[in-house]
């Protein structure tokens, strides 16, 4: 401090500390409350897995054959789940980078930024609230399962695992999330990326089709694609159908998609969230 | 270098760079405690950017700083604790009401949830807000998100409040409300910092004057200081019949000792005087003997955008690459 400051910084009120969890807690309930009042913002994760179960369950199924359950027409409807489930969790990128660059928009970012509240928990907060986000399309799309013949057949520690790896990897996802709104910082490129990048990676997936009906390149992508190794990785922890006849020779992570899932999310996060914290406050500091 | 005055801010040889554009360019300030400065400029002269570093939410590339005696560059959170910034875009959150806007804020302040709502509730109701209260905010009508703004602003009775141009895009109507919540809030001895482009609302609310202009102090004072600097008062007589406003301006013209300006479509005559009062008494006597019917007759100051005139050799809303440069930094 200069000499030439003329208030002594003892007359000041008491440093009340930084309280990082309420701070989080605060901007998460915030954001759960735009949720709430934006449905429409929502659709990724409520109306449209519902509409993919149901037009793929119904329209495409019958044309799609699981490998290992031929000519069985419920077969094809429990192997889509996993799929489903692991193309909406992959959305789960635009639900925490649309409610990041909306604040960057809308002077939120600077409003909060001119508060005494503990560094990152804007950052926190939002990531905490998709992660309560992502209940909703796994909590809609479960029930939405149950209703055209999909069960988890593992056992109930399985069932619980599959559950835990979905958080796991939309944990990721919100890191991906924040990289690309700091990275673009308008709704309108969200989207944009939305559609021109992650849509299509979710279908060159083993998410609605078997990997082994592939042709060549888009074949090996497929194979090593995260998305598809989480849609492997429920089926097998929900025993669906699509993972019983995988071939000897077939790439390492068709034979173990729980861990090659688990490697994608720690290594996304590892990567992804230095890179996006580096991001968010270069996006904020000028 | 030591000063008897406690200044709220005082900034030293403020320098900010965007890219190779120099946006700030060594800018002093020094705004003692519980009193009103206006920062006047046109757009782009600078105003954001200084607010931005004196609130910490952007680092400056030279000179120093403290805000309530704190410095912005190396005690951010304790800055961040004595000030409220209501900025340039009423920042409320329009997903949330009113009242939770405010609660919010209280918590992120760390009232603690039963003060941080009877907090909102009390703002409410000092803003005229209470019937709104558990509206959206994006339903607020402009004035109405602007009172939240600033309710918002003040939840932990800052110290200091900075805000940027708090009644751009108001409607008169609008304007005079805030203005009257504004004179309430200095009442009860808030240090108010406020950037402008408007010169009446400057002389309206400050006690001091800060001209800025391509990132440079270019005057400071306060309002009859600055109008000083442009020539004294003004004797100014609007005529009923146009084809008296002739003789009136060489009544006026004798009266002040100088020669009058006209303005045939307003039947206005101007002419400059340093003998105040007692020029008006005798013209307004000259006036009535000539048998010249006047419809107003009075002293005036010149306008704050004469001064700005004269000090910058444009007029206040002349553009200024400065404009891109804040737009950029937002």
């Amino acid at each position: 401090m200069s000499a030439t400051t003329a208030t002594p910084a003892t007359a000041k009120p008491a440093d009340h500390g930084s309280r990082p969890v309420h701070d989080t807690w605060v901007i998460a309930k915030r954001g759960i409350k735009h949720m709430r009042r934006q449905p429409e913002a929502l659709a990724d994760a409520t109306f449209q897995p519902i509409m993919f179960v149901l037009l793929f369950a119904y329209v495409f199924g019958g044309a799609i054959a699981v490998p290992g359950a031929e000519g069985d027409p419920g077969a094809y409807r429990e192997f889509l789940m996993g799929g489903i489930f692991a193309q909406t969790l992959t959305f789960g990128v635009f639900g925490v980078a649309m409610s990041l660059a909306y604040d960057f928009n809308s002077g939120a970012m600077d409003r909060f930024r001119s508060l005494p509240i503990a560094k990152g928990s804007v950052l926190a907060g939002h990531a905490v609230a998709n992660l309560i986000r992502a209940a909703i399309p796994v909590t809609l799309m479960s029930l939405t399962g149950l209703i055209v013949g999909w069960q988890p057949r593992g056992s109930v520690f399985d069932t619980i695992a599959a559950y835990a790896l979905m958080f796991a990897f939309v944990f990721a996802m919100i890191w991906i999330g924040v990289l690309l709104a700091s990275l673009v910082r308008t709704p309108e490129a969200v989207q944009g990326v939305a559609f021109v990048a992650i849509f299509p990676l979710t279908f060159v997936a083993s998410t609605f089709v078997p990997t082994s009906t592939l042709p060549g390149v888009l074949k090996t992508i497929a194979e090593w694609n995260p998305i598809s190794a989480v849609a492997n990785a429920l089926r097998e922890l929900f025993n669906n159908p699509g993972m019983s006849d995988i071939p000897a020779d077939a790439p390492w992570p068709l034979h173990h998609s729980v861990a090659y899932t688990l490697i994608w999310a720690v290594a996304i996060t590892l990567v992804c969230a230095p890179l996006a914290i580096r991001a968010y406050q270069r996006s904020i500091s000028d | 270098m030591t000063s008897t005055t406690t200044y709220a801010i005082e900034a030293k040889g403020l320098v900010k760079r965007y890219g190779d554009k120099t946006a700030l360019k060594g800018v002093d300030l020094a705004v003692p405690a519980g009193t009103v400065t206006a920062v006047l400029g046109p757009n782009g002269a600078g105003k954001t950017t200084a607010v931005r570093i004196l609130t910490t939410l952007t680092k400056s590339d030279g000179g120093s700083a403290t805000v309530g005696g704190f410095d912005v560059a190396t005690q951010g959170t304790l800055v961040r604790r004595s000030i409220g910034l209501a900025a340039q875009d009423a920042t409320v959150d329009g997903l949330l009401t009113g009242r939770e806007n405010l609660r919010m804020l209280g918590e992120l302040h760390h009232l603690g949830k039963a003060a941080a709502a009877q907090r909102a509730d009390e703002l409410l109701e000092d803003f005229s807000l209470t019937d709104a209260g558990d509206r959206l905010a994006k339903e607020y009508s402009g004035g109405m998100r602007r009172r939240l703004d600033l309710a918002a602003t003040i939840v932990a009775r800052p110290e200091v409040l900075f805000l940027d141009e708090p009644t751009t895009g108001l409607d008169p109507r609008a304007r005079n409300e805030l203005w009257a919540v504004l004179d309430s809030l200095v009442g009860r001895g808030t240090t108010l910092m406020l950037t402008t482009q408007y010169l009446e609302e400057a002389e309206r609310l400050a006690d001091d004057i800060v001209v800025i202009d391509h990132g440079k102090v270019i005057a400071q004072g306060d309002s009859r200081e600055l109008k000083r600097r442009v020539g004294g008062d003004q004797l100014q007589v609007v005529v009923s019949d146009p084809a008296q406003l002739e003789h009136a301006a060489a009544i006026l013209g004798r009266g002040a000792n100088a020669e009058a300006q006209l303005d045939v479509g307003a039947r206005l005559a101007t002419v400059p005087t340093r003998s105040g009062v007692a020029a008006l008494a005798a013209v307004s006597v000259a006036l009535a003997d000539a048998g010249i019917e006047v419809d107003d007759l009075g002293m005036r100051q010149p306008t704050l955008d004469e001064v700005f005139l004269t000090l910058t050799g444009a007029p206040a809303d002349a553009p200024s690459i400065n404009d891109e440069l804040e737009e950029a930094a937002r």
